[in-house]
């Protein structure tokens, strides 16, 4: 490299797998694990918020299949996450202790949490198919029932642990110091809105009420902007911090993964979607599905392009490497 | 309760490799896999460039995002004089810890757990250097108390000017390299 026409060059002789010449620790198990987990995080806010907000009273209500699709989306997730560990005989080991300055300790325990939540929001109303396997199911789902209050609760806990989930999913690479790309504060903030857009987007899909499937392309569209918005801040974070943030920043602005960010991420992903979505909510033209499969597509890229270029990026200027 | 550290001499380190080939043997480090290495760092301009040669390995640092991250506690601090270790049976392998490390001093053993340098703890507790430290020929690394200011490591970072790695990811690391 040159800088001011100095000469820094470094040669080691480490050769780790999958360390050097750069860390590629997590491979495809992460990203995959981050990006349901932030979809099924916002898939529980959604639900949460239409039982909290009397929607359910609606036979149609979306919060009826919202959590059994999450529920197996997020076991997909988790079984992502234990192929991911080297150790996987070990993972009981997660629940023996409680590390406060862990934030995967943190999600270990959280998403263990979530799974009573949505059984919770399953039972208000359990499929048809659901019935015929336990039909005891209808018992339980006539008492929930009789106690609105109940109900009221079960939105509630949806969208307060929706909103941990969705939360830690950034935390767990922001709190990583050492990789200069990760470590801003306005990760958990993408993720969380990225996770809330992606659900939305599902939702928007798949909604049998045609007033709610709108209603979700509207807070879509919001989503996606506060997501553009929050990029812009996150790289003005980025490029007036240290060397190695300015260029972690690059990674993505100008560098190896600049063609796959704009392109997928920005472009298919955000805008297009967004210019899709707005045409379809003034009525100019029809809803289709194209706008929700290209959010969802563009959050998964999202999710590997931020492992892969975070792990690149480095203290050490990235050309070292 | 000692906090241990060590002192590098870059002006001795010739990059035999020695300390590596000790580490590797001492320790029984899996082929392909180091957990000490040799950095040679070339840096100025002509005709004025200079050049260091060290010996890196994990930093036994003071302010620790491995053990911070580390979601079982298996990468912890021994309360034996502050060296950072990773307990084998309790890792799961999540590699957060390789992650955290901002000298990607970690990496995953074929067995499944997180390994890295651990100052021959097994050697220290006996009262003996670690191995690197034995074996180097040009006696360029101190081990010791950096607690104890009549130990060997204390009075050389008193005498000379060093540096350690990476000071502004905030580690506060305890290899200290004397320039
Ligand atoms: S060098 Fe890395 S592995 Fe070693 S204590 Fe420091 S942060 Fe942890
Ligand atoms: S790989 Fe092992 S030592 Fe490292 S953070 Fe995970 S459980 Fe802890």
């Amino acid at each position: 490299m040159i800088l001011a026409e100095q000469i820094i060059e470094l040669t080691t002789t480490r050769h780790n797998p999958h360390v050097d010449p750069f860390m590629a620790m997590w491979e495809w198990q992460i990203p995959i694990y981050l990006f349901l987990g932030g979809m099924v995080a916002g898939m529980m806010i959604i639900s949460g918020y239409f039982i909290f907000s009397n929607r359910y009273k609606v036979t149609n209500c979306a919060c009826f299949s919202i959590p059994f699709t999450a529920l197996v989306l997020i076991s997909v997730g988790m079984f992502a996450l234990f192929l991911d560990l080297a150790h996987k005989p070990y993972v009981w080991r997660l629940y023996t202790t409680f590390q406060v300055k862990s934030p995967m300790s943190w999600g270990a325990w959280i998403l263990l949490l979530i799974y009573p939540a949505l059984i919770a929001n399953i039972l208000m109303k359990p499929s048809p198919w659901m019935l015929r396997f336990i039909p005891k199911l209808s018992d339980i789902s006539a008492k929930i029932n009789q106690h609105p209050f109940l109900i009221k609760n079960i939105g509630i806990l949806n969208m307060l642990f929706g909103l941990m989930l969705g939360a830690y999913t950034g935390v767990l690479l922001s709190s990583m110091g050492s990789r200069p790309l990760w470590n801003t504060s306005l990760l958990w903030v993408l993720f969380l809105t990225s996770g809330l857009s992606t659900a939305a987007a599902y939702v928007h899909l798949i909604a049998k009420n045609k007033e709610e499937s709108e209603l979700l392309a509207k807070a879509d569209n919001g989503f996606i902007t506060v997501e553009l918005f929050i990029f812009v801040m996150m790289f003005l974070g980025l490029l007036s911090s240290a060397k190695p943030h300015i260029e972690a920043a690059q990674l993505l602005l100008t560098g190896p993964y600049a063609p796959a960010f704009w392109v997928f991420v920005i472009g298919l992903g955000l805008i297009i979607p967004l210019i899709i979505q707005l045409l379809a909510v003034n009525h100019k033209i029809k809803h289709t599905p194209i706008a929700p499969i290209l959010v969802i597509i563009g959050g998964l890229i999202l999710r590997f392009i931020i492992v892969e270029a975070g792990q690149y990026s480095h203290w050490f200027n990235a050309h070292f490497k | 309760m000692p906090r241990y550290g060590m002192v590098i001499d870059t002006k001795k380190c010739v990059g035999c490799q020695d300390c590596v080939v000790a580490c590797k043997t001492e320790n029984n480090i899996p082929e392909g896999y180091n957990r000490d290495w040799i950095v040679t760092e070339v840096k100025g301009k002509f005709p004025t460039v200079q050049m260091e040669i060290r010996t890196e390995r994990c930093n036994h640092c003071s302010n620790t995002p491995c053990v911070s991250c580390c979601p079982t506690g298996a990468s912890h601090i021994h309360e034996f004089g502050g060296i950072v270790l990773v307990d084998h049976e309790m890792c799961i392998g999540c590699k957060a810890c390789v992650e955290a490390c901002p000298y990607d001093a970690r990496y995953i053993h074929p067995d499944g757990y997180a390994d890295k340098c651990t100052f021959c703890i097994n050697r220290v507790e006996k009262g003996q250097n670690p191995a690197c430290v034995e074996v180097c020929p040009t006696h360029c690394m101190y081990f010791g108390d950096l607690d104890d200011p009549n130990s060997e490591v204390s009075k050389l970072l008193q005498s000379r000017k060093w540096h350690v790695n990476l000071p502004d990811a905030g580690t506060e690391p305890n290899i200290f390299y004397l320039i």
